[in-house]
């Protein structure tokens, strides 16, 4: 192994150094659906901390006590830019109480703006909501004769993403439908922790299944274990 | 059996073999079991799975494996997984034949709106907006009255819209009814029910052909 990649295996750290630039008031963007694919050992880590006034992208407000619903439910969150808060109904009571900013973006559109923002681009153009509230504070374009909302691109200051493997240099392999918004999200921070199931040496991923390019993740924390609960329990 | 049964089998009826079909959550997650075995259909999921199975047996869900609505689903062969990006671009670009979805009203020119009651109940839209407006066939299944006896089906939506003009057709308790170019047709009127009573719980003007089929009539055989 040469010095660069040497170098490069100092992004495994320790829960408290990843917490380490969680601080108050950051855009904490964040991976998964209906909490499955949210990283628990990082929100777990965040709500111990005593982070406040965060700023939430993602997908859903999660379950009270699963995905980030922990960090809804304690009051962490000051705004939230995501498509549906129904599975978590005190995100919904916080809001018409007006202690949660919420933005609602259709679920297309929110991945192609984190997209987006994990590509370096500026907006896209998509026709999804138009003649609906969604046109509400958007530019519209006519390109080739049809309509689009400019959408921004977004970008948050901490991404976090749970991925079932990383290797030394973070290139990182999800795990069904828990991949969902995770590959858009850990492209998207300006900071991107992973937290991993499994954390494995250099040449344990075959390259032709990594997802992630670990080229866009800074740190990897190792997982102690999904505390993922679902509908059916 | 009950109504959501009897609307989650009527709407399995709209599924051709070979469909690529999307179903929202609540009633639609019923009609995979009234869907024959000879009708082979990919079920697509914004949870990031096309070709998802049934429910596993208890104990034996995975963590790792759930539809839309949060449920414990399998995997069938054929099946793959992509993130939300794709997920949505199937949609996008045109790739879903079908999506079938709940409705809080539905107008005449197949308005739908689903999404949020103003002042009580704000969900989000989830990926409901680019189902309606992009999925080559919008098949709504709802109760024909709202909780109060209210029409669901109406002239124009109070709610705030998912879609404009995206229903094609809506599956009630009461009646099987077309939006067409020209308003809403009557197609079919189920068996307990009579036609008179579909237009007077009806908010909308309603077409009637000369021939209006019945459904729902073979209910309780086996």
């Amino acid at each position: 192994m040469d010095v660069g990649m040497q170098a490069a295996t100092g992004k495994v750290v320790s829960l408290d150094r990843a917490l380490s630039v969680i601080t108050d008031g950051v855009a904490l963007m964040y991976g998964g659906f209906g909490g499955v694919g949210t990283p628990p050992t990082l929100v777990e880590g965040i709500l111990e901390k005593g982070v406040r006034n965060l700023t939430l992208i993602g997908n859903d407000a999660g379950m009270p006590e699963v995905g980030v619903g922990p960090l809804i439910v304690n009051r962490r969150v000051a705004r939230l830019i995501a498509t549906h808060i129904g599975s978590n109904p005190v995100a919904g009571e916080l809001m018409h109480r007006g202690e949660l900013e919420v933005e609602f973006s259709p679920q297309g559109t929110l991945a192609e703006r984190i997209r987006a923002g994990g590509m370096g681009l500026g907006g896209i153009l998509v026709d999804v909501g138009l003649g609906t509230v969604a046109e509400k504070g958007r530019q519209q374009l006519a390109v080739g004769g049809r309509s689009y909302l400019v959408e921004p691109a977004l970008v948050a200051d901490v991404a976090i993403v749970y991925a079932a493997r990383a290797d030394l240099l973070g290139n990182l392999v999800y795990e069904k439908t828990a991949r969902n918004f995770n590959p858009l999200v850990a492209m998207a921070g300006r900071v991107t922790i992973a937290e991993a199931g499994e954390i494995v040496p250099l040449g344990a991923l075959d390259p032709e299944t990594i997802v992630t390019p670990g080229v866009f993740i800074d740190m990897v924390v190792q997982s102690r274990g999904i505390k993922w609960k679902w509908s059916w329990e | 059996m009950g109504v959501r049964e009897r609307l989650a089998r009527r709407a399995a009826r709209e599924i051709r073999h070979g469909m690529v079909v999307n179903l929202g959550i609540g009633i639609p997650t019923l009609v995979p079991g009234f869907v024959p075995p000879d009708v082979q259909v990919l079920f697509h999921s914004e949870s990031g799975i096309l070709g998802y199975g049934g429910r596993p047996r208890p104990g034996l869900e995975d963590p790792y494996m759930i539809n839309a609505g949060g449920e414990p689903v399998t995997a069938l062969p054929g099946a793959s997984y992509f993130d939300s990006a794709i997920a949505f671009g199937m949609i996008r670009r045109g790739r879903l034949d079908m999506t079938i979805l709940g409705a809080l009203q539905v107008s005449a020119r197949g308005d739908l709106a689903n999404w949020l009651v103003p002042g009580r109940r704000v969900p989000g839209m989830g990926g409901a907006m680019e189902l309606a407006q992009k999925a080559k066939r919008v098949v709504v299944v709802t109760t024909h009255t709202a909780r109060d006896g209210e029409p669901k089906i109406l002239a124009e939506c109070s709610y705030p819209l998912t879609a404009r003009a995206a229903v094609d057709l809506i599956i009630t308790e009461m009646a099987v009814i077309e939006v067409t170019p020209s308003g809403l047709v009557l197609r079919e009127v189920a068996a307990a029910y009579t036609v008179d009573q579909v237009i007077a719980a009806t908010g909308a003007p309603l077409r009637i052909p000369p021939v209006v089929d019945r459904y729902g009539e073979d209910e309780g055989r086996a």
